[in-house]
């Protein structure tokens, strides 16, 4: 980027930018590793799920609801997108562009979660809960896809709902006149926030393609 | 540097703050709660934790009283089969993780890190005192499990039991681990970044002192494993509340796969446990003998390569659950593999004491009890590796004995020795070295006479988890019971003089041992930025004599100046 980024804040212990900005970015990805352990453990899971039962893993499958999915996956690409678009508009020091791209992503996740409550409710219209009576599977796999499939949604919306809460606080840094010196929050807070978009882009080929 | 004449130059006033005037330390910057609670200084959050868990450490110690006053007679005459359950599952869970796994790291590293690489604090300081609120948080989770009648699955929480027959608080238990989890991680996250970012100049990593070293190892392991622990608990949560069957076996789950998941973390946090104790241990030997730490250099790398391998061995906790035998050879073998480095260690120590001059101090005992105690536990571990013996022995007394000489023997000694070595740069006071040296000889005695006689209960067959036994058995468990009353005044003893000391204690020099290191550079207790000045380091670690000087030359003239 050919503008230089706004004098950061320093917080303590640190007296350098860059090795405040190195620091943020580093202890960030860490977190990121954590998380990446974390969500490993349920994609174990589901290997072992698919591979004992592929077929009933597939029929299970098929019941899921490709077309909610995808609108979800692109709302979620794209509010990748503004947030970028965000970061980069608070280091140019845009702050009328930044406060929109920030709105469109808060909205953009919001969206995706009402999406997702309306696709839960399909579901449990259609009794797709495994423990609910009127399960319409008996095979393993299916039953096990649909373990799968509340958990890790719900785990997710869980870790998109931290991110709405840590984007919304770059608008009410904003609003305090504080978001450009600590254009540091908004790199970091838009790091979390793709790792849970990859996240998503590799559930949707998990739970919505594979049974089609 | 060296100020052994800081004590003459104080005045020896009493009581836990008074100070020179206008001498100003971290604990003479706001003495209110709120200053306290609310402080970043990695000080303070590191005596937040010391406070905490040393009250953790008495309820988990308590239920062990308990287990061992039942065990006394072969019938279960004082407590029920379901108490016992829940007695021991209380017992685990409080020790693992709200005492053993935060002990070393989240008190003596806290306090020690920033100070050993010359820095101001940790990375995160805002981090680091949210971790010991989430302990907290965990921990009153916890406790609400204990009170409202406890948690009867072991601190193994093994499938299908804790997710379907048991009832008792295992969702409040796993909740408060699922966050007591947290608050490891952000201690990781925050020491991996200190050590990486917040070096002072001259500092390089081989210049690191092997506890910062030990507190990285540590930290990694802590960063990638407690997820997968997260991850667990978060399942047997699903399961029990939403019904979801991931373990239950007839609905197409595993039981087996919470094992897998489980000790993915849980062999791992034994080296959370472990390795900062190995660390403490390395300061403590190298200052006490005079003697620069033998093969520095693979000291590092053994604690390195044991993070890594740590990771690697999970499945030697599941030779009797039905595992293909091809992976049991796999797993025995790289436990195997992992007992190399702990050995290079163990030879290192013994070689960095040869020909040192050694002081019997009261940290030396105890990092000395560490050394013996670590062997015995780590060979014994060896045993527990091969498969043949192992499936005589899984299940009995014998692997109880082990992990209590790794973890009790092992760890809670060097936490002690450390403790002991530290307490003058902690607090500023001295305590009373006869009192400490025989409290570390207690500790010593008690554990082996409590904790010797179950490898051979063991061996005998008698398995672990059961509140009466056949009478044959009786002569060893009483033996164990009654050098459980030895440990625990091993325990007790430094509750009283190092309380003490903290109102009577002499005031403590600077550098009371002549240690190298620069958290002895500073003041004792130091200030609140921790330097004065910030320090340049020119030398390696440990620098207790010339390279071409015989070790404990340079000793001997300290020695004619102190006296
Ligand atoms: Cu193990």
């Amino acid at each position: 980027m050919s503008v230089a980024p706004p004098t950061p804040m320093l917080v303590e212990p640190f007296e350098q930018a860059d090795r405040q900005h190195e620091a943020m970015v580093f202890g960030l990805w860490l977190f990121l590793a954590t998380e990446i352990l974390f969500f490993g453990g349920f994609f174990f899971l589901y290997a072992v799920a698919r591979l004992q039962d592929p077929g009933g893993f597939a029929v299970g499958g098929h019941k899921a609801n490709l077309l909610l999915g995808t609108i979800n996956t692109v709302l979620l690409m794209s509010s990748s997108a503004t947030l970028t678009v965000a970061e980069r508009a608070i280091k140019a020091e845009w702050r009328r562009a930044a406060r929109v791209a920030i709105v469109a992503t808060l909205i953009l996740g919001t969206a995706f979660l009402a999406v997702k409550g309306f696709e839960y409710h399909e579901d449990l219209s259609e009794h797709l809960f495994p423990t609910v009576p009127g399960f319409p599977f008996t095979a393993v796999g299916a039953i096990r896809f649909w373990s799968f499939y509340w958990l890790i949604t719900l785990i997710h919306a869980v870790h998109l709902t931290i991110g709405l809460a840590f984007v919304a606080r770059l608008l009410w840094l904003d609003r305090l006149g504080t978001l450009g010196p600590r254009w540091m929050v908004a790199e970091v807070t838009t790091l979390y926030w793709h790792l849970v978009d990859i996240v998503w882009l590799l559930l949707w080929p998990l739970l919505y393609l594979i049974g089609r | 540097m060296k100020r052994d004449d800081g004590a003459t130059m104080r005045s020896d006033d009493t009581g836990l703050l008074a100070r020179e005037p206008g001498e100003r330390t971290y604990l003479t910057e706001g003495t209110t709660l709120r200053s306290w609670l609310l402080s970043t200084d990695h000080k303070r959050i590191a005596i937040l934790y010391a406070v905490s868990i040393t009250m953790f450490f008495f309820i988990g110690g308590a239920a062990a009283t308990v287990i061992r006053l039942e065990l006394f007679t072969p019938k279960g005459d004082l407590v029920t089969a379901d108490t016992y359950n829940r007695l021991f599952t209380l017992h685990g869970v409080i020790m693992v993780w709200f005492f053993l796994v935060p002990s070393i790291p989240a008190t003596l590293g806290n306090f020690l890190l920033p100070l050993m690489i010359g820095a101001k604090d940790v990375a995160f300081p805002r981090l680091n005192l949210m971790s010991w609120y989430l302990y907290v948080i965990a921990g009153c989770f916890t406790l609400a499990a204990l009170l409202l009648g406890g948690v009867d699955t072991g601190w193994t929480f093994y499938t299908p039991f804790s997710t379907l027959y048991s009832n008792s608080y295992v969702l409040l238990a796993a909740f408060g681990i699922f966050v007591v989890g947290f608050s490891s991680i952000a201690t990781g996250i925050n020491f991996i970044a200190t050590v990486h970012l917040l070096r002072t100049k001259g500092m390089t990593w081989m210049r690191l002192p092997l506890f910062c070293w030990s507190m990285y190892a540590t930290s990694l392991v802590m960063v990638l494993a407690t997820p997968v622990l997260a991850m667990a608990m978060v399942l047997i949560c699903a399961e029990r509340l939403l019904g979801l069957p991931i373990f239950d076996p007839r609905a197409g789950g595993d039981p087996l796969l919470f094992q897998h998941l489980f000790w993915f973390y849980s062999h791992p946090a034994v080296y959370i446990m472990i390795l900062p104790a190995m660390g403490v241990v390395s300061e403590i030997i190298a200052c006490e003998a005079r003697r620069r730490v033998f093969g520095y250099q693979f000291m590092v790398y053994a604690m390195l390569v044991i993070a890594v391998i740590g990771f690697l061995v999970w499945g030697h906790h599941m030779f009797v659950s039905g595992q293909s035998p091809f992976a049991s050879m796999i797993f025995s073998f790289l436990s195997f593999v992992i007992a190399v480095p702990s050995a290079i260690k163990v030879f290192n120590w013994t070689g960095t004491l040869y020909r040192g001059t050694i002081r019997f101090s009261a940290p030396m005992l105890y990092a000395l009890g560490f050394v013996g105690l670590f062997t015995l536990g780590g060979l014994t571990g060896l045993f527990l590796a091969s498969i043949p013996v192992d499936v005589h022995l899984s299940d009995t007394y014998f692997v109880v004995a082990h992990f209590h000489y790794i973890m009790v023997g092992g760890s809670v000694s060097a936490f002690f020795g450390g403790l002991h070595f530290w307490w003058p740069k902690i607090t500023g006071r001295l305590y009373s070295e006869t009192f400490a040296r025989s409290a570390a000889l207690w500790l010593f005695f008690g554990f082996n006479f409590t904790f010797f006689p179950q490898f051979i209960l063991g061996y005998l067959g008698m398995p672990r988890r059961y509140h009466e036994y056949p009478p044959e058995f009786q002569v060893w468990n009483v033996m164990s019971s009654t050098g459980a009353v030895v440990l625990a005044v091993g325990y007790l003893m430094p509750l009283f003089y190092l309380g003490y000391s903290l109102f009577y204690g002499e005031r403590a020099p600077d550098n009371p041992h002549q240690a190298t290191g620069l958290e002895w550079t500073t003041t004792s207790p130091p200030p609140k930025h921790n330097f004065l000045v910030f320090p340049v380091v020119r030398t390696e670690a440990y620098a207790y004599h010339d390279w071409d000087e015989a070790p404990g030359k340079a000793d001997e003239t300290m020695q004619d100046e102190r006296a």
